[in-house]
């Protein structure tokens, strides 16, 4: 069910990765002030966009486990917060050698941006020590939600805050696609969408992989019950244990009614 | 209850006709136990307020400072507050996770927000005695300037701060209290979420020690902050609770 | 126990009206943590007044199932109906009318045990007159002042004991309510939780014998599974303890 469309989608995510990075070297043009290194932009922001749009989604994703209890929305949060730290790595990489090439530092703190994106990534970061440190899958799965809640409406008000007590001093590209050439800005959005992609892709694998253990898991448990059944081992042996020492035991699954006192309930 | 198919029961006259609490007198009743259990155990408050004054002296040795102004002051004093916050919201849940309050509560046939409600305003209650401590250390040990003129709107910052860091304090503090690392975990979740605070109380006291700028669109900034994070966290506590 | 029947009319009348509707009914009922299974295709149904006794060694089950039946846990397959209302559900309109004597006593220990209790009769609507009867009818009124770390693991739970009935509900969940007890401290309180107590009750315990008195109706759990479940005459002391072994 998953292989087919995975592959698919594969294939379309190695197309346009192949096709933006040739239009980021051969068609967009070099840029006046930076020259070659703007060209980092095209990485640097599709990533920084898909990974924000990934944490803000795993917070709906969050919503829909709550309001619904289907594991399944659990686990798409799960991933999806999961691949957009990736991804985050990334952006921070990206950014910090864009700063040192443009201004000679690793970390600039003017811009708002980048040291937004480093917050929330900080942030973000706790999301899996938090899941290991709960031991009920349930009450995890329950407080993981809560905090991609709370952490996706974390998103927005941390840019305010953060922009707003930041001097807006360096005029970049960034946050201006708008005023872009227009070769420029089909090359930026062709990336936006191949990264864009890309994410889709890895979450896909990576949620696949995790359905197929799950599965895999269960068919173990099932063969382990079936052995149970015929009084080799297992949980669900305790039973054909204690019936050949106790006779006298009522050894129904399903205890019968016992007359005046309980009636089986229809 | 009124669907439930079951004859009323007689019971003694004290409990006979008695209606489920409402939301008032449940936040009463908590907010009573939370303060009791406080000023028998004297736990946190103490705890927050002399740790704030000793790291106003650690400050002083780091900096190099006698006094400090401006962006300096109002880091030093925000830090030292937040820092002070956090072992009240390490502490704030650890009694009822280890006696069994949340169990008590869970049975009882009241509002589940009734607790973030007296919890919240416990711990608000909390960071108002830690700042009745920590502003006067701070102006006298610190502060170069008197903050006299700027009383009123210190105030207001410090409300807008408290009710802010008071709401994701109880948030964080529920999330983390039935972790295994607890104590680690509260301040890494708390911290990044409280940044905006930081920003928001900081330049808007920076003004009050004698930096540029004003105070205005900072109290604006921390007051959506406080409204965003208040609704969040009536929407979601409950789901922290349930089992 | 006719004195203590005549001590509380009030509540033994209610039982008489309560009787003939099932206050438990469950059906396939399953609770699991992860993938462990903690309680599996559990059947049964109890009228009210009467009183279910659940045997089992540790991890069988028995304190699960008394969560489950307090509304502190949701079944994850099959259905529970408690004091007519369907869990999860309907889990609200049946908070307050069960009393829940847990292994924790679920008190603070820096509260007295007067404080405690006045925090437990607000969160249910109780009159404060009730905390100053209860402490009497536990023997506590001499010490109800003190702090509870001070007190005697048996004196808590005596405490634990007036919480779980502060509020006098329709249905007692008792998991061991005689451990730390004295036998004086166990004929005190039996007015309040024991046979005649005028509540239907689920009860778990380790005490073949002491166990088999209580009971109307006798669950033995094992690994999560119901193993055994009869009217107590049919039931011989030596199965309970076969569960053991």
């Amino acid at each position: 069910m998953y292989g087919r469309r995975l592959r698919a989608l594969s294939f379309s995510t190695a197309a346009s990765l192949c096709l933006a990075l040739g239009l980021v070297f051969f068609f967009a043009p070099l840029e006046a002030d930076q020259g070659f290194l703007q060209k980092i932009f095209y990485v640097h922001v599709p990533l920084a966009i898909v990974a924000l749009c990934g944490f803000v989604a795993s917070g709906l994703m969050a919503i829909g486990y709550l309001r619904t209890g289907d594991s399944r929305w659990d686990m798409r949060s799960y991933v999806t917060i999961h691949m957009s730290l990736i991804f985050g790595v990334g952006v921070l990489l990206t950014g910090s050698i864009w700063a040192k090439g443009s201004w000679g530092h690793w970390w600039v703190w003017d811009e708002p941006t980048l040291v937004s994106f480093l917050i929330i990534f900080l942030l973000y970061a706790i999301y899996q020590p938090l899941r290991f440190a709960i031991e009920d899958p349930e009450r995890q799965s329950r407080y993981a939600a809560v905090f991609a809640i709370t952490a996706a409406a974390f998103v927005p008000m941390n840019f305010i805050a953060v922009r707003l007590s930041t001097a807006y001093v360096h005029p970049r590209v960034l946050g201006q696609t708008s005023n872009l050439p227009f070769k420029m800005a089909f090359t930026f959005l062709v990336c936006l969408a191949a990264i864009a992609l890309l994410y889709v892709t890895l979450c896909k694998y990576e949620m696949t992989a995790k359905h197929t253990r799950g599965q895999l898991r269960a068919l173990r448990r099932r063969l382990h019950s079936e052995d149970g059944l015929v009084g080799v081992g297992g949980r669900s042996a305790v039973a054909s244990l204690v019936a050949p020492a106790a006779p006298a035991l009522q050894m129904s699954p399903r205890p019968q009614a016992v007359p005046g006192r309980l009636s089986e309930s229809s | 209850m009124s669907t439930v198919s079951h004859e009323p029961v007689k019971a003694p006259a004290a409990v006979r006709g008695r209606a489920a609490p409402s939301m008032r007198a449940t936040v009463a009743a908590l907010l009573r136990k939370e303060l009791l259990i406080e000023l028998r155990t004297l736990e946190s408050v103490p705890g927050m307020s002399l740790f704030a004054v000793t790291i106003f002296v650690v400050f002083h040795f780091a900096l190099n400072q006698n006094s400090l102004a401006g962006n300096e002051a109002a880091g030093v004093l925000w830090v030292t507050l937040l820092l002070g916050a956090m072992l009240g919201v390490n502490r704030l849940f650890v009694a009822d996770s280890d006696q069994g309050g949340f169990d008590a509560f869970m049975l009882a046939p009241v509002n589940r927000s009734a607790l973030l409600l007296a919890k919240a305003s416990a711990l608000a209650l909390y960071l108002l005695v830690l700042e009745l401590v920590a502003v006067p250390a701070f102006a006298l040990l610190l502060a170069g300037a008197s903050l006299g003129h700027a009383f009123p709107t210190l105030l207001a910052v410090l409300a807008l701060a408290d009710a802010g860091v008071a709401v994701i304090g109880t948030l964080v503090a529920a999330i983390a209290v039935r972790t295994r690392a607890r104590d680690l975990l509260g301040p890494l979740l708390a911290l990044p979420l409280l940044i905006p605070v930081v920003i928001g109380s900081a330049r808007a006291s920076a003004p009050l020690f004698g930096a540029q700028g004003s105070s205005g669109r900072w109290l604006l900034m921390l007051a959506l902050y406080d409204l965003v994070f208040g609704l969040i966290s009536y929407a979601v506590f409950d789901f922290l609770l349930e089992d | 126990m006719a004195p203590n029947t005549a001590q509380k009319p009030a509540e033994a009348d209610a039982a008489c009206e309560r009787a003939g509707s099932p206050a438990i009914e469950l059906d396939g009922l399953q609770r699991r943590y992860g993938e462990r299974v903690a309680l599996n295709a559990l059947s049964l149904s109890l009228e009210a007044g009467q009183t279910l006794v659940v045997f089992g060694p540790n991890g069988a089950g028995k304190t699960t199932l008394l969560r489950l039946l307090a509304t502190l846990l949701r079944p994850h397959a099959g259905s529970a109906r408690v004091l007519g209302a369907e869990l999860p559900a309907r889990a609200h309109a049946v908070r307050g009318r069960i009393g829940l004597l847990a292994h924790e006593p679920l008190l603070y220990r820096e509260l007295s045990p007067r404080e405690n209790l006045l925090f437990h009769a607000r969160l249910h609507g109780v009159q404060a007159t009730r905390v100053q009867d209860m402490l009497e009818r536990v023997g506590l009124s001499g010490r109800a002042e003190e702090p509870l770390r001070n007190l005697s693991r048996g004196m808590v739970q005596r405490v634990a004991i007036a919480r779980a009935v502060l509020h006098d509900p329709e249905l007692l969940l008792l998991d061991e309510p005689r451990a730390n007890l004295d036998p004086a401290a166990s004929e005190l309180v039996e007015p309040l939780i024991g046979r005649d107590c005028g509540r239907t009750r689920v009860l778990s315990s380790h005490d073949p014998l002491g166990g088999l008195q209580e009971a109307d109706v006798v669950l033995g759990l094992r690994g999560g599974r119901p193993v055994l479940l009869a009217n107590v005459a049919s039931v011989d002391p030596e199965q309970i303890r076969e569960l053991y072994r």
